[in-house]
């Protein structure tokens, strides 16, 4: 297939991975802004949840350009319907149906409708029906809608190396967000560094695990309560948790092996999948907090990041 | 030319035609609320699987579905046979006009075309002097656009030998009459139109270029997704089953095309390219062409790549040019014109222009480079005040400018707000020339949805038709 068509496909699952993404995290933060702590964290002017918001979203530079101050409905607007904000939900929509526009004969009809469907609804969109309690929603909305088209590639696209390009943008970017929310934890909590765990984090912790919907799946794996060291070893390490960071991992390992079984080639992308599968799969939690867990994420947003770039280059341009 | 108007199933005449006694009979037995009960399911229809055809700079929805009107469009086989005989004559006069004009020039010669017609004109292509194209085809694809005015009387209104639109809504059209009114249509021995992706496929394939010893590998090249004609040329890649390419998904190395897929580079034999040419290759035409392909032309003309249609070939289809075309086919093939063309009047002649302007107020007036309708002047339905503010362009420029006398459009019954009732129509049927010319059986039925309007074209509102072709 042309490398366009297949750079299309990618970043259209990308794009509603993302919007379902920020989503999650705008959710996690109107949960943080309720706790108590978050009062406290705003006196000493390091704590503002809306704050950290941009900074884990990468929409911090943008933001301040347009406004002065973090509050509630300017962040909400600024990542939910703001179309200068390329990242915003309004203009991942956007950017994934005109992706699918270009792509439309490699989508099923399946896809499409519900792409194009949820285009429109959100085009109709007013912004005032969030002010008042319409926040939480709007945010379910868009989940449900970006679960939809998740669930029409996976349930009608032939297995072949479209559906695997698709596949790779969902993984590249689930893992992205995973260990970007996983680091509104630090950022909202930890501004100095502090030892993860002291204090009153049994509530944060809790969000966090919604936000990636892993509330219940937790209490599954693990019967011991909300423990922060089990709660990060579960979204880094334990593959049957769909959004972990291993899990997204090994995702993007198998899809680019299908990918060279289909082509009888493999690239340099290959390599780095595989020793960054086998780095999780066989790492330790221990090892992270010994790190530092912030220290740890950034290095593997920075990572997938490289993979991402090295994906494209192996197939998409 | 006579003033009555035709009516093509009889409407206004005391005699239905024969091709339309099924219809007169389904209509009588289908009551106005089917009509348009199907009129919104096939509306429906159009905008799921959104074929659109895109209007910018007027606001609204860009992206605009034309009207269909669901009567169809009825042709009888002998009608057909006649302009079918007509059509493949004029595509062979076109075509070897092209290649005399980046030849021998032999019609300046012989003194029935102006030098300056040619060198002046501003879709003649300097670059194509002496290219050898596969098999001397230029025109691969032509749609040319005509109109009727009596019950014999066919003219050709227009050559479109550029990059012609609207195939995809002749096959479209026939897939939703055929889901909508099956009963209607099994009534007719309706000629079938789908294989015309097919046949353009085959036709792309023949004029290979002469050293590809390999089955050649086709593309359709498009502008992207903001050109007005996206939906069709996605369709038409989509059933020939070939890649939709934008200029970036190519590139030149050694004179030689490449495409860029996920397998690594592909080489690419035949381009059916939808971009027009200034926009082909920023080094030989538009430099700021970020449409293109840098080195396109090269490679085209060291014979490594084929284009359709050609590069330059839009010299046969200038309206000035369009005058010349009977005398054309009387020059190359030595054959009669079967299809005349409407009576034309060239303002560059000053004695024709001194007529048209005193008779302004008869005549059509056309740029000679505009289309879709836009640029023009129809006198009998026009102000004073517009006819002078355009007297004064023409007489400004006067080679920029035709005139034709308005015709009386042929009307076809419509299903409209007040029921059914006839509007005029015309019709481009598109004409394949490769290794054969071949002209499927049917064509593009335009409609001006408005009573008594004479534009059809589909950026000012007209609609679409199924056009039928009896068989004998």
């Amino acid at each position: 297939m042309l490398s366009r068509s297949a750079d299309n496909l990618y970043w259209i699952a990308r794009y509603m991975e993302r919007a379902e993404n920020l989503s999650r995290i705008l959710r996690v933060t109107d949960r943080l802004s309720l706790m108590p702590a978050s009062a406290e964290g705003v006196e000493e002017g390091v704590g503002n949840e809306w704050h950290s918001t941009l900074v884990v979203s990468d929409c911090e530079k943008g933001f301040y350009e347009k406004y002065d101050e973090a509050t509630a409905e300017n962040v909400i607007s600024y990542l939910a319907f703001d179309p200068d904000n390329l990242s915003s939900i309004r203009s991942c929509i956007d950017a994934a149906r005109r992706n699918a526009r270009s792509v439309r004969t490699a989508l099923t009809s399946e896809q499409w409708e519900s792409l194009n469907s949820t285009w429109l609804e959100l085009s109709r969109l007013k912004e005032s029906r969030l002010r008042g309690g319409g926040l939480h929603g709007f945010l379910d909305w868009v989940k449900e809608r970006t679960l939809m088209f998740h669930g029409s590639t996976v349930a009608t696209m032939l297995r072949r190396d479209s559906f695997h390009f698709m596949q790779l943008g969902t993984f590249i970017e689930r893992g992205d967000n995973t260990a970007r929310i996983l680091d509104v934890k630090y950022h909202v909590l930890l501004p100095e560094h502090a030892e993860v765990g002291g204090g009153l984090d049994y509530y944060q912790w809790a969000s966090i695990l919604r936000a990636v919907s892993g509330y219940r799946s937790y209490h599954a794996l693990y019967k011991k309560g909300i423990k922060p060291w089990f709660v990060a070893e579960f979204l880094i390490m334990r593959e049957e948790m769909p959004r972990s960071l291993v899990a997204c991992t090994a995702r993007v390992k198998d899809c680019l092996d299908e990918l060279a079984e289909e082509y009888g080639q493999r690239h340099e992308s290959h390599r780095m999948a595989g020793r960054r599968y086998s780095q999780l799969r066989f790492g330790r939690v221990d090892d992270v907090f010994r790190r530092g867990l912030h220290d740890f994420l950034e290095e593997f947003i920075d990572q997938n990041n490289k993979l991402g770039e090295e994906i494209s280059r192996s197939y998409l341009m | 030319m006579s003033e009555a108007i035709f009516d093509e199933m009889g409407l206004n005449n005391q005699e239905i035609r024969r091709a339309y006694h099924g219809l007169r009979d389904w209509l009588k037995e289908t009551p106005a609320d089917i009509l348009a009960l199907r009129r919104e399911e096939a509306e429906t229809f159009f905008r799921r699987i959104g074929i659109t055809f895109a209007v910018y700079g007027q606001g609204g929805d860009p992206e605009r579905i034309i009207p269909f009107d669901i009567i169809p469009r009825i042709l009888e086989a002998a009608e057909w046979r006649h302009i079918t005989a007509g059509l493949v004559q004029r595509v062979r006069a076109l075509n070897a006009f092209i290649g005399d004009v980046y030849g021998a020039q032999e019609i300046v010669r012989s003194g029935i075309m102006p030098a300056d017609q040619i060198i002046l004109n501003a879709t003649y292509r300097h670059q194509m002097q002496g290219v050898a194209v596969p098999n001397g085809i230029y025109t691969h694809i032509s749609g040319i656009d005509m109109v009727r005015v009596g019950l014999e009387e066919f003219y050709v209104l227009e050559d479109n030998v550029r990059t012609p639109s609207g195939v995809s809504y002749m096959l479209e059209n026939r897939e939703i009459t055929m889901r909508l009114f099956p009963d209607l249509f099994s009534r007719h021995a309706v000629a079938p139109v789908d294989h015309y992706c097919d046949e353009l496929l085959a036709t792309l394939s023949s004029v290979a270029p002469r050293n590809c010893d390999r089955d050649p590998t086709v593309v359709v090249m498009t502008p992207g997704i903001y050109n007005s004609a996206y939906y069709e040329h996605s369709f038409l890649a989509d059933q020939m089953g070939v890649e939709l390419v934008e200029g970036p998904d190519l590139y030149v190395m050694d004179d030689k095309v490449f495409m860029r897929t996920t397998r690594g580079p592909k080489r690419v034999d035949v381009i059916y390219r939808r971009v027009d040419d200034e926009y082909l290759d920023p080094l030989a035409f538009r430099a700021d062409s970020a449409l293109g392909v840098a080195g396109l032309m090269n490679a085209y003309r060291a014979g490594n790549v084929n284009l359709a249609n050609a590069v330059g070939a839009g010299i046969a289809d200038d309206k000035s040019t369009y005058t010349f075309v009977p005398e054309m086919v009387e020059f190359y093939l030595g054959e009669k014109p079967i299809l005349n063309n409407v009576p034309t009047y060239r303002c560059a002649d000053p004695s024709e222009l001194k007529y048209v302007l005193d008779n302004i107020g008869e005549l059509v007036i056309k740029e000679t480079h505009g289309s879709g309708g836009y640029g023009m002047l129809i006198g009998p339905k026009s102000t004073r005040a517009e006819q002078e503010a355009f007297a004064k362009r023409v007489k400004a420029s006067p080679d920029k400018y035709i005139a034709q006398p308005t015709l009386a459009l042929s009307t076809c019954p419509t299903f409209v707000d007040e029921g059914i009732a006839p509007r005029h129509v015309d019709l481009r049927p598109f004409v394949l020339a490769g290794q054969d010319i071949r002209v499927v059986p049917g064509g593009l039925t335009r409609v001006a949805l408005t009573e008594g309007s004479l534009v059809v074209n589909s950026s000012q509102g007209g609609g679409t038709k199924d056009t039928w072709v009896l068989k004998d």
